[in-house]
């Protein structure tokens, strides 16, 4: 059987100019639709940013907060009723809103805040420059480097900003596993500090962050808060529940549809059609192997190896490729929205096998419709 | 060996139905033996490609047998048919059909690589094959690369390499000059035909008949004469 796949083989890359056309028509549908859906993750990623830098278990919200950007504010006594729940291990709250930064050359500059619990500092940031301890300090602001670092004129220790009329210093600079999406810069403060430096509704605890007892308590954790008028949600279901916001209401998910159906179209259609013309200008000589003694299901293994090896060539090609451009677009964008999962390599790899099978399928048709006798009679 | 290579009994082959129906073998008997070159000749239409491919285990007939070796053929089913005619039978195709990606000593090895032989052995046992139709200096080189006589010499190579007891060469010499014509036919004649092989040829290129040891003639799908040649 090895001899008779080097025999497809050759057959396949001796055709240079087919086996080229057809790379590269899998190559770009995988690349276009690994490239869309990476994007779309990587949105999807930085949309659920402070969810994953912040990192709790269980996060308690109004039930209309349908992203972690459009908080809603809770009142204090769903704190306390939180931390007297059963199976609650410890409940702190969270100060999450934007605020405008006054930059030393007179523009102003969007920020997010993010108000930490003041005793606890829970889901605080690793610093990379300072001490966490300084952001008890009168006007303290830890600022996040990441992309957008920047945008507030590179601030170093001990730089002043003026935020909301109040002064601030920067106390620590701090690095985050995940940028957020709205191109933002990111500071840190104590949860009295932001409430005091940002005008707010009536309420101002945003989220109220819990750490279960165990993981079976969360179960009863949600229930009880349910019960009390709110949502509660793992770490998980809150950024899928981000993710879904995006994806059904707001058009990006089905733009994404439609780019990953183009793409499949585009590698179906490059690839069928080039495949069956392969197919086509080898009709006689399969018709000729198959007067010698070839048996059918032979020609079809060879056909099926052919269609596979292409494909499998295409995706690792496609796949590299958009790797790269990903690589690239980070040296010069190092929190760019691209990410390569899993999911998307299985959608990518789904989607080869599928054009892999039709084009498959429309060459070994022909093959085994040929007649041997047909290469007798010219 | 029985002496008998190919047994065929009241061969019968139409096609299509109704006003569209043609029939091109008509109650066709034939025998033809081990050691024996066996033409079939006539006027094209006449129905030779036709019984050639009856013969051979392509095309299946309307009624009648074909035993080859003392095997029904067409009892057999479609896998075990392919199997007989990959062990038993080799082709010479009138166009060649070599593989234009492959080289030439690739395309002499298909037989071998199709009889799960391994992809080294099958080249280096290809290569003694062309030095037999002496082309093994050319096997490296595609087909397109060689002329229409060495073209043909590669195929029956091929055929060869299978070692089969019958050999089908339909058309041999129909796009070759006379010269090569007759030089590929003499080759074959000296150097492949044995006792224990049998050469169905169909043509209709007079200047190879020489080389026959009988003379089919075929008109209007029966064969209406034979003539015998001497050796």
């Amino acid at each position: 059987m090895k001899g008779i796949l080097k025999l497809a083989y050759k057959l396949l890359v001796n055709d240079k100019a087919k086996f080229s056309a057809l790379l590269v028509g899998i190559t770009f549908a995988v690349f276009l639709m690994m490239f869309v859906t990476s994007m779309f993750i990587g949105v999807l990623n930085h949309a659920s940013a402070t969810v994953i830098n912040i990192g709790a278990t269980v996060w308690v919200m109004d039930p209309a907060v349908q992203t972690i950007a459009n908080s809603i504010g809770m009142p204090d006594y769903v704190l306390d009723a939180v931390r007297s729940m059963q199976g609650v291990k410890y409940a702190v709250p969270l100060y999450s809103g934007g605020a405008l930064v006054k930059l030393p050359d007179g523009t102003y500059q969007s920020v997010t805040v993010l108000g930490l619990d003041n005793t606890s500092l829970f889901g605080r940031p690793e610093l990379i420059e300072g001490k966490i301890e300084d952001i008890y300090g009168e006007n303290a602001f830890v600022v996040v480097r990441d992309a957008e670092f920047s945008k507030l004129e590179n601030p170093h220790i001990g730089s002043d900003l003026e935020l909301n009329d109040h002064r601030g210093v920067i106390v620590g600079i701090a690095k985050v596993s995940t940028s957020g999406l709205f191109g933002l810069p990111t500071l840190y403060t104590t949860y009295e500090r932001a409430i005091q430096y940002i005008p707010n509704p009536r309420y101002t605890i945003t989220y109220v962050l819990v750490e279960p007892k165990s993981s079976s308590d969360i179960r009863k954790i949600k229930q009880q808060v349910e019960a009390l008028g709110y949502r509660a949600l793992t770490k998980q279901e809150f950024m899928q529940r981000t993710s879904d916001f995006y994806k059904y209401q707001t058009g990006v998910g089905t733009n994404i549809l439609i780019m990953t159906v183009i793409s499949f179209v585009v590698g179906l259609s490059i690839s069928g059609q080039t495949f069956y013309t392969f197919i086509l200008e080898n009709l006689e000589r399969f018709g000729a192997l198959k007067a010698i003694g070839t048996k059918s299901g032979v020609l079809v293994g060879m056909i099926l190896f052919q269609a596979t090896f292409t494909a499998l060539t295409g995706f690792g090609l496609g796949v590299g490729l958009c790797t790269l451009l990903i690589w690239l677009a980070r040296l010069r964008l190092p929190s760019y929205a691209a990410m390569v999962t899993y999911s998307n390599l299985a959608l990518a790899f789904a989607m080869v096998l599928t054009i892999t099978a039709v084009s498959s399928y429309v060459g070994v048709r022909r093959v085994l419709r040929i007649e041997p006798f047909d290469i007798f009679r010219g | 060996m029985p002496n008998v290579a190919i047994k065929a009994t009241g061969l019968t082959k139409w096609f299509g139905e109704g006003e569209a129906k043609t029939t091109a073998l008509r109650n066709v008997n034939l025998e033809a033996e081990f050691g024996e070159m066996v033409y079939i000749v006539g006027p094209s239409g006449s129905g030779k490609t036709t019984l050639l491919s009856v013969l051979s285990g392509i095309l299946k007939p309307n009624t009648g047998s074909v035993s080859v070796e003392g095997v029904d053929i067409w009892s057999l089913d479609a896998d075990q048919l392919a199997d007989f005619r990959l062990n038993k039978i080799g082709f010479v195709f009138q166009d060649y059909h070599l593989f234009p990606r492959l080289n030439t000593a690739e395309n002499v090895a298909i037989p071998l690589i199709l009889r799960k032989k391994d992809w080294d052995k099958s080249i280096h046992e290809a290569i003694g094959y062309l030095d037999i139709v002496g082309l093994k200096g050319r096997a490296d080189l595609p087909p397109v690369k060689l002329s229409g006589g060495e073209q043909q010499r590669v195929a029956i190579a091929r055929a060869m390499a299978g070692q089969p007891d019958i050999l089908i060469m339909d058309e041999p010499t129909a796009s070759l000059d006379g010269d090569t014509g007759q030089a590929i036919l003499k080759f074959v004649h000296e150097n492949i035909l044995n006792k224990n092989r049998c050469i169905v040829v169909v043509t209709h290129d007079s200047r190879i008949y020489e080389y026959a040891s009988r003379i089919l003639t075929m008109e209007d799908g029966r064969l209406t004469g034979t003539e015998n040649i001497a050796a």
